[in-house]
Formats: structure tokens, sequence, C-alpha cells
């Protein structure tokens, strides 16, 4: 269980993994193993992020000026719809728990596969099925809703709605799934010895995030329906013409789609809890904190959707009552901060770029999160409700906190899934441009946003021109960062230097088995004696300190 | 300092009576908010030259924190969070009730405008809003399509507009002026530019205005009731008004891009080719006639979906329609038929 007495030897590459253990596309496409399931899925959600980011730049150069630039009004409402339900649906909702959850939970609880490896394989084929449809349908018919299908206008408009919230119902299915899957895993697979106050904090956050996914998730299966029945069948549920109530269907929107804002962030902020005690070799400072805030957030969550409504004609005690809740979750999320500062403090920090992203996250998550207060202070909120103050927060969130997180995960368990190690030199420089770009492009779009600038404008007043200059030079940056770090990561894989079981040297215990590790993912079950993210070495004399 | 915080944060001007209580909160909590956020990230920053690797395999104390500790991280910041909080709901309670002598204004979002009527006192105007400075205003506001949200950046002011139901915000101006009215909420194909002016009339001028409008009305004979009442542009502009406000665009687009219906980029003079095969040239007679009698004669391609406009378009509407169709001409010279829809219409009921 020491970590570094066979850290002088050459690394080695084993010769039979779960890569090459069986042959061929069938093999791939028929495996019930964790984690060649999870490498289909990264695959896919890079794929989908790929062509989510395509669709992100096109929206940026038409607002390079005030008037029409590359596209007409209507490809415009195109493009942001399309981006929006890609980046959502695609790729932020599956990314962490499909590609890491998938790969990590079962090795990190010393268990052999998920619980049901069948449904596992199935959840995949549902992603697969539901993206292709709702793509197919948005490329084919238009949809120009946004990705929020507010009603009446997506009940009435003549665009193709009802075969892309198709689409969205059978991706909610793969995502509650994956789900239940997780929440078993983790309650009945743990290794002998492996309690719950033992689990790595990765393995929390995944399960906090699994519950709300349970929960929540049926509840957009719902709405979406009820919008399909509407538009099929001629009830009128939200379109009042026909009787309907349309803040009926924001309600029912947001009761999903405010907890599938923690779906995505619970992940990244569980990726960033195992890396920083990782990378700065030290127990996570208040693991109890940071295990039980996760659920807390999942809890709360439930009940703070109002405060996207504000000003859609809710009553003043309900906007005040909503504000309240969501002022809690903002608690839960800074105590969160101050345990991982506080994991920095007097450990042994390793100069790699998950540590670049590590810093570039504690600034957005807490100026992200923050500004997310801001927008819950209902005064406040009359003003930038709609306007691009609340674009710029959530994409704070959504790929200031969420994207990093990705990322960090990507670097710090390339070596566990490939076997190879990435050029470090050119991980920080990618870094740094993936970092200042995006401060570059979205503080820019916060002020927009205090000037009055509201969202989804395919033209906007010349006053904001300035503004989206700067950011869409900003977004350039962005770009150019993840070229970089999808030219590295390619040649890794194929001229990379071996990475030995456990380069990082970590704690955890995914990294106990060789890397990439075998097929049944452990040559002998592991038995778990220590408490998780634990640097001393046995038997040594420890320093402890309280603060 | 309010000003220099102002151009800090690109606000705009501060013209009513709730704006400078939106910004005095907004520069407080933004202010702890990058406080924060900097903070936190510098001291991730120095803690990572702090306390650098410096030997493989390093040994690193066990750092746990106190009860103290973890009130402290609890407390602060929900004392700051709640505070935000009280004053924010406080402010917005008192601007959700609008003084007892508020003049009231009828306001109605449409597909892609605004219609103001000031009750049984004065007139009805499209695209303006004629207020007095310093003298509360009720907006009831409701929508004739989807959803729609009336925002005034420089009031600080935002509400939504809900078809089947009326929704009201008010306002007191304090400086005379033109301010900007936008769409928040997202509405369609021309959700961006769902503009519309309020102008802020000193008090006695404003109480002579509505005067002078009221004798208008009197003496008005036409009693159509189109929008032209008081359309003070050429005719190709009132045709434009009128194929956004009567949703021709939702079908029809003006830069020769494909949709539901045949494009009216060049359409005047375009030779088309029927379903029956016939070929017709699409002169004022044609462009009038699938106004009032659109199945009729159906360009191949283009399914029979369009509704007839027999007694929603008075004969000027029609007439301005077909103005502004002949004003769309490209720099091209070609006269090409209609493509195909690109795509298939909703069937309705």
């Amino acid at each position: 269980m020491s970590q570094s007495s066979d850290a002088e030897a050459a690394p080695v590459y084993p010769a039979v993994n779960y890569l090459n253990a069986d042959r061929g596309v069938w093999s791939w496409l028929s495996t019930l193993d964790h984690k060649r399931i999870a490498l289909m899925y990264l695959v896919s959600v890079l794929f989908f992020f790929l062509i989510g980011g395509i669709f992100a730049m096109a929206i940026r150069l038409e607002l390079l000026t005030p008037g029409p630039t590359i596209m007409s009004a209507n490809t415009y409402n195109r493009m942001f719809t399309l981006h929006g339900v890609v980046m959502i649906f695609m790729f932020m909702i599956p990314a962490i728990p499909g590609v890491f959850g998938n790969f990590c939970l079962p090795l990190m609880l010393g268990a052999k596969d998920v619980a049901f490896p069948r449904l596992n394989l199935l959840s995949l084929y549902l992603y697969w099925t539901g993206s292709l449809l709702a793509v197919t349908a948005m490329a084919m018919g238009g949809l120009d809703t946004g990705w929020t299908f507010y009603a009446p206008y997506s009940t009435t408009t003549p665009t193709t709605v009802f075969p892309a919230l198709l689409g969205v119902f059978i991706l909610g299915f793969s995502s509650i799934l994956t789900g239940l899957n997780f929440i078993v895993t983790i309650h009945t697979m743990r290794a002998p010895g492996l309690g719950w106050m033992r689990l790595q904090l990765f393995v929390w956050g995944i399960y906090a995030t699994s519950i709300i996914q349970v929960l929540a998730t049926p509840v957009i299966g719902l709405t979406v329906m009820l919008v399909g029945i509407e538009r099929i069948g001629g009830f009128g549920l939200f379109d009042p013409t026909k009787g309907g109530d349309p803040v009926l269907f924001q309600h029912m929107f947001w009761f999903y789609s405010h907890p599938a804002v923690y779906i995505m962030v619970l992940p990244s902020m569980a990726v960033v809890s195992d890396a920083i005690a990782a990378f700065s070799r030290k127990n996570i400072f208040g693991y109890k904190m940071i295990a039980y805030s996760s659920l807390g957030i999942a809890f709360v969550g439930f009940f703070a959707w109002g405060h996207h409504m504000f000003v859609s004609g809710q009553s003043p005690f309900d906007n005040g009552a909503f504000a309240a809740i969501s002022m809690l979750v903002g608690v839960f999320t800074a105590i969160k901060v101050f345990n991982w500062v506080g994991t920095l403090y007097r450990g042994a920090i390793a100069v790699t770029a998950p540590f670049v992203y590590i810093c570039g996250f504690l600034f957005f998550i807490v100026f992200g999160g923050m500004t997310g207060i801001a927008v819950a202070t209902v005064s406040l909120d009359v003003h930038w409700h709609d306007t691009y103050f609340v674009v710029a927060h959530f994409h704070f969130i959504m790929v200031g906190a969420v994207i990093m997180g990705f990322l960090i995960a990507l670097h710090y368990w390339f070596p566990k899934m490939f076997g190879k190690k990435y050029n470090e030199g050119w991980g920080m420089v990618a870094a740094s441009f993936i970092v200042l770009g995006f401060i570059a492009t979205f503080i820019p779009q916060f002020l927009a946003g205090n000037a009055g600038m509201p969202r989804r404008y395919y033209m906007y007043p010349e006053r904001f021109e300035a503004l989206n200059v700067a950011s869409t030079a900003g977004a350039s940056l962005l770009a150019i960062g993840f070229v970089i770090v999808l030219i590295y990561l390619i040649y890794a894989l194929v001229r990379g230097p071996i990475a030995g079981d456990n380069p990082w040297d970590s704690g955890g215990i995914e990294w106990m088995t060789t890397s990439p590790p075998p097929k049944e993912n452990f040559h002998e079950t592991p038995i778990i004696d220590r408490d998780p993210h634990s640097y001393q070495k046995r038997g040594e004399e420890v320093e402890h300190v309280v603060i | 300092m309010n000003d220099i915080m102002r151009t800090l944060l690109w606000l705009p001007v501060q013209a009513s009576t709730f704006a400078s209580k939106v910004d005095n909160l907004h520069y407080f909590v933004i202010t702890v908010t990058m406080v924060a956020s900097i903070a936190t990230g510098l001291l991730a920053f120095y803690f990572f030259f702090k306390y650098r690797e410096r030997r493989k395999a390093q040994s690193t104390p066990l750092v746990l924190p106190s009860v103290k500790f973890e009130i402290v991280v609890i407390g602060v910041p929900l004392f700051f969070f709640l505070l935000w909080f009280v004053q924010g709901f406080k402010d917005y309670v008192w601007y959700t009730s609008p003084p007892k002598n508020a003049m009231d204004v009828y306001v109605m979002g449409k597909k892609w405008m605004w219609k103001f009527a000031y009750g049984s006192q004065g007139p009805n105007a499209i695209g303006t809003l004629h207020v007095p400075e310093g003298r509360p205003v009720r907006l009831l506001m409701t929508s004739r399509d989807v959803i729609h949200s009336f925002y005034v950046p420089d009031f600080r002011i935002k509400q939504d507009l809900l078809p089947g139901r009326y929704t009201e915000t008010w306002f007191e101006a304090t400086k005379a002026g033109r301010y900007q009215i936008l769409c928040a909420e997202y509405c369609g194909t021309w959700h961006s530019q769902m503009w519309g002016e309020i102008v802020v009339m000193p008090a006695q001028e404003f109480d002579n205005w509505l005067v002078e409008q009221r004798r208008g009305l009197s003496e008005r004979v036409d009693t159509s009731t189109d929008d032209g009442d008081n359309f003070h542009g050429s005719i190709v502009e009132y045709g434009k008004k009128i194929a956004m406000s009567e949703g021709c665009v939702k079908c029809h687009s003006f830069d020769g891009e494909p949709h539901i219906g045949p494009t009216w980029l060049d359409l005047y003079q375009r030779r088309e080719t029927l379903e029956t095969g016939e070929t017709i040239i699409a002169d004022e007679a044609y462009l009038t006639d699938s106004m009032i009698d659109p199945r009729a004669k159906i360009v191949k391609g283009y399914k029979p979906v369009m509704p007839t406009y027999k007694g929603r378009l008075a004969a000027p509407e029609a007439a301005a329609l077909v103005e502004f169709i002949k004003s769309l001409r490209s720099e091209s010279l070609e006269n090409v038929p209609s493509k195909e829809a690109i795509y298939e219409p909703v069937k309705r009921r």
C-alpha cells in the first residue's frame, strides 16, 4: 500500500489489459466492461463537445458586428438552440459520470464492474439513439426554441419540436439508468474494509449526482411528453389559446433543469476533491464536510427552481422563498471551497497541468457561484434576468467549473486509462490558454449584461459592440487551447512514454491496480484498511495540525 | 463614487426611482464577489508556490479543521448571503407595489412589436410610449401570442408578458429623455429587433401632449381598425410593419433564405411554376390573390398551409404589403424560381 517503494523501477506497460484483452469492433460494441463503455462515452462526448464548440464559435462570429454578419436571423436562432441542446444534454450531463464515473467508480470501490453491466451498455445505446434523433431532428427541421423549449413558443413554432423532444426524452432514460446503476454499485459492491467514511470523495460526488439523476430526470421526461401531446393531440396544457398555462411549463421545466445544474457541476466538484488531494499529497481538509455538502446541494437543489422565474409573473412571496433557499446552496458550495483551499495548506504540491486547471477552477467556482447568489437576489435579478449577465454566470459554472473538472479528470486519469503520459509542458501551455481565454470570453459578457444586452439576440444596439468583439477574441484563445489539448493527447496515445501503474504517486484505490487495468480490474480483490486520500507512510510519526 | 462604479460596470444611466436602489446593492454584492474570488484564486496560487513538492514521496502533516473554523466558514458566507437576500427582497417588494396614484397604461406585446393604450383618456401607440417625468406609471401588460418580456435597462425594470393573463410593473422616470425598450424573452425570428422607446417628457409638456392627442382622436373620421392610424412612415415601411404584425415573416423570409413559404426577396415579377405545372408571373394581382385565397395557386414544392387573410387585411394594408414585397430587390439581375421548402410545416388541426 505504500506509494513509493517501487517508484525507482522503470515503468512497465501491462502486456494484457482491458484494451487488448478482446479484439475487433464487435468486442467493443457488445462489451459489458465498464472501462470500455467509458472509452466509448469519451469518444462520443468529445465528438459532441467539438460540434457544440463549432456552434459556439459560429455564434461568436455572428455577434462580431451589431447587424447581420455571417448568417440569417433564423439560422442564428437554430445555432444557439443547437449549441445549448448539444452541450447540455449530449456533453455536459453525460461527460463526467459517463466517462470517469464509469471508468473509475468500480475501480475506486475495488469492484470488478458496476452492479448491472448490461444496463450500463443499454445506457450507452440509449445515449447514442437519443443524441442521433435529437441532432437529426434539429438539423433537418430547424428547431429554433432555444434549449429551454419555453411554451407557448415551443408548442406553436412550425419547426420539428417533437422529434427533438423525443431525443431529449430518450437521453433522459440513459441518464436515469446510469444513475440507478451507480447507486446500486456504491451500496452493494464496496471492497472488504471500505466503509462509507472511507469512500473517496469522487465516489461521494457521483453518489449525490446519481440521486438527482434518478429523482429529477423523470420530470423532464414528463414535461417534454406533455409538450409533444399538446402539439400532436391539440390538448391545451401550456398554450393559453387552448386553455393551458405557459407558466406551468416553466415550473416543470426548471424543477428538472435547476437540479440538472448540479447533475453537471457535482461530478466536477467530485473530480476536484480527488485531484486536489492527489496533487498536493495531502489528506482532504474536512472530508466529512465535503461529502455531506454534496448531499446537501443535491437535496436543497430541488427546492430552488423558482429563482429562474422572478419576472415570470410568479408571486412576490414565492420569489422571496425561492431566493432564500437559493442562498443555502451557495453556503454548501462555499464550504467546499474553503476545504479545497485548506487542503492545499502545508501540502506538497506537484507542478502539473491539472493543477493549473485547479487554480482556475477555484477562481471560477467562487466568481461563478457568487454571481449566482447575485442573480438570486431578487431585486438585482429584475435587471439581470435574461441578459448576458446570466449567460456569463452560467458559463462560468458550466465552462469554468464543469469543463475545468472534465479537463482535470482527463489529465489525471489519462495514464490510468491508457497507460501513457502526455507532455506536461504543452499541458501547461494549453491550460494557460484555456484559463485566460475563458476569462477574456466571459468577463465582457458580464459587462454586456450590466449594460442591458438581452440574451438570444441576433442583432444588438451598437453600444454593445466593443464588449462583443472582446468576447469573440477571448473565445478564439479558448478554441486554440482546446486544439492544443487535442493534439498532444492524441500524440501521447500514439507515441507517449509509458506511464507506469501510479505515475502521480496517488493514494486513490483506482491506482492500486495496473495502468491500464486488466479486464477484471484487480488481480486480487483489494482489502481497504486506511482512510481515503491518506498520504502518510505506514508507521511514520504524523504531525497533527488543527486550525 | 456612484458614477465611478457605474462606469466601471458599464451600467446605463439611472433614469428611474428604482435604478439607484438596484445599483447600490449591485455595487456591494459585486465588490464582495470580486474580492472573494480573486482572494481565493491568489491564495491557491500562493500555496502553489509556498508548498511546492520539495522531494519525491514527501510526507505531509494531517491538517484538520477545528469546530471554530467550521463555524466561521459556514457563518461568514451565510451572513453575507442573508444580508443581500433581505435588502434585495425589501427593494423587490417596493418594486412590486405600485403607488395608488399611478397612471395606468395598457401594454400589449406581439411578434415583434409593442402596443400601448392609455385607457379611456388617451390615444393608442405602436412602439413609442410617452410618459411624464416624476409621476408613477403603472403598466398592465399582456401578450397576443408567445411570452415577451418588457425590459428598460435605463430604468432597471423587466417583466414578462404572458398570453391570456395580465402582469403589471411600474416605474417613475426621473429624467426627461428617450429610453430604449428591449424584448428580453426569446420570441422567434425577430426577437432581437423587438425594440421600442419610452419618451419621458416634463409633466406639463406631457399634459399638453395628451390634450393634443385627445383632440386629434375626436377629429379623426377614419374608423378602420388597423394599426396604421398613427403611422407616419412610407408605404413600404408600413408594409413591413404589417408583415411583422400579421405574422407573414413566420413563413416568408425577406432575405432569400428558404423557409416554409417562398422568400419575398426578388419575388415581384418572378416566374414561378405552380403545383399544377402552370407557370405564372408574380405580379401585383397574383400577390394580392395569394393573400385572399392562398391555396388557389400554390408554387411547386410548397405545402398549402397559408391561412387566408380575407377580412383580416384592409385594402390599404394589402397594397402596402405588395409595395413592400416590390421593394425587396437583391443586387443580382437574375430571376430564379423558388426552390422547394426546406422542411415540412407542422400539421395543425
